[in-house]
């Protein structure tokens, strides 16, 4: 698979369609996030996967946000997953990137990273190679769903409270580029305080990722407290599923509900 | 076009969280956690993913400063050691060794923290060594 990605990454380069590619290389024995120019040495590009596949994934759109805020005018190629591209559409809609600026490089991802995710689509509409395999369903959630009120209400609350509060759920996150962040508000979330503000300071955030989050899980990766972040978001997104039909980037033009007045679109 | 990550150590404390600093056309733009790194395996605090903002800081102090009449300004390293030098000598003279305090850092190595606390018993002659984690 990664040999048709660098032939693709090469053609794209060389005919001069793309300014660069984001992607990932292995560097000093780690993966790193990395923008190939025209003749940069494609033999070092890697998909993000060590032990296990997808071990070593990085946010490359917010890469890309960076490099095309700088740079407008120029085209960039950008290594995608099914969150990834999932995430492209919802970028181009909160008018963050634009679409003919951006080429995306479509991977699917394989049975055991998909299964880890419990993703809904693991793998982009534009698949340049690999095999995809289907989409798994959200048994987290439903395990969840299934426990007491007030089970779920103490599991929350103790999992939140070990937060150390470095926000790194909102550094990460590949949807996250407010320029003033809630989470720093200081009618929401007091300054300096720890703990943090329970549970006002993860649930703004889940409310702030409604229509956003594209549950590529890197908030949850990068915990170091381990609070099931993914799962709260998932939640939330199926929330927004059920009341107003909307999953975050599964439709290229789709409109976000948070954006609508009136009554709620059909589902 | 010049995007680089380079993978480096934080500086904030002796943990030794691998991170990559994320540049474009020389300037900082951001931290990214090392994936890879079996310290922090894709972690930081709150500390380490700030790290990008202090070494471009327009108040990150670049010249060593000494106050005179009353005014910090700005002057050449030779200039502030030897002032520091004879200050620590005059008061070591007047006032003895324990009249002085060494405070450590654990944004430096450890390699100049040991120096520090030797410079403070062999050459100055207190045991009055304390360090900023412990404030």
């Amino acid at each position: 698979m990664i040999d048709r990605v660098k032939e693709k990454i090469n053609e794209l380069l060389s005919e001069g369609s793309v300014k660069g590619v984001v992607a990932l290389v292995t560097a000093n024995g780690h993966v790193a996030p990395c923008l190939f120019q025209k003749g940069d040495d494609l033999d070092t590009l890697c998909l993000g996967d060590t032990e296990k596949s997808g071990d070593a994934r990085y946010p490359l759109n917010r890469v890309l946000c960076t490099i095309a805020r700088q740079y407008p005018d120029d085209v960039f190629g950008v290594l995608v997953r099914g969150c990834d591209e999932r995430g492209l559409y919802g970028l181009y809609r909160l008018n963050q990137l634009e679409p003919d600026k951006v080429v995306p490089i479509g991977i699917p991802c394989p049975e055991s990273l998909a299964q880890a995710c419990e993703c809904k689509k693991p793998y982009p509409d534009d698949i340049v190679a690999g095999e995809k395999f289907e989409g798994i369903s959200q048994q987290g959630v439903e395990d969840m769903d299934n426990k007491d009120l007030s089970t779920r209400f103490s599991f929350w609350m103790d999992q939140f409270s070990k937060c150390v509060k470095c926000y790194g759920c909102r550094n990460i996150c590949p949807m996250c580029f407010c320029r003033e962040c809630s989470l720093e508000c200081e009618d929401l979330v007091s300054k300096g305080d720890l703990p943090v503000d329970i549970p006002v300071f993860h649930l703004t955030r889940a409310m702030h990722m409604a229509d956003r989050c594209i549950d590529c899980g890197l908030c949850e990766e990068a915990c170091p407290s381990d609070i099931p972040l993914r799962l709260l978001y998932k939640k939330t997104a199926e929330i927004m599923n059920t009341e107003f039909g909307f999953t975050s980037g599964i439709n290229k033009n789709e409109k976000s509900p948070l954006s609508l007045m009136g009554p709620a679109p059909e589902k | 076009m010049d995007y680089r990550n380079t993978l480096t150590t934080c500086t904030y404390c002796g943990c030794g969280c691998n991170f990559f600093l994320e540049s474009l056309d020389g300037k900082l733009t951001g931290t990214i956690p090392c994936k890879t790194s079996p310290v922090n395996e894709g972690k930081l605090c709150i500390k380490g993913w700030n790290v990008h903002q202090f070494v471009q800081s327009e108040r990150r102090l670049k010249q060593p400063l000494l106050r005179k009449n009353g005014e910090l300004t700005e002057v050449s390293w030779e200039e502030a050691l030897a002032f520091t030098a004879s200050k620590l000598k005059e008061i070591k003279e007047a006032n003895g060794s324990d009249a002085i305090g060494f405070f450590a850092s654990a944004k430096v190595t450890n390699e100049e923290n040991y120096l520090m606390q030797k410079f403070a018993r062999a050459a100055i002659g207190t045991n009055n060594v304390d360090h900023c984690a412990r404030l």
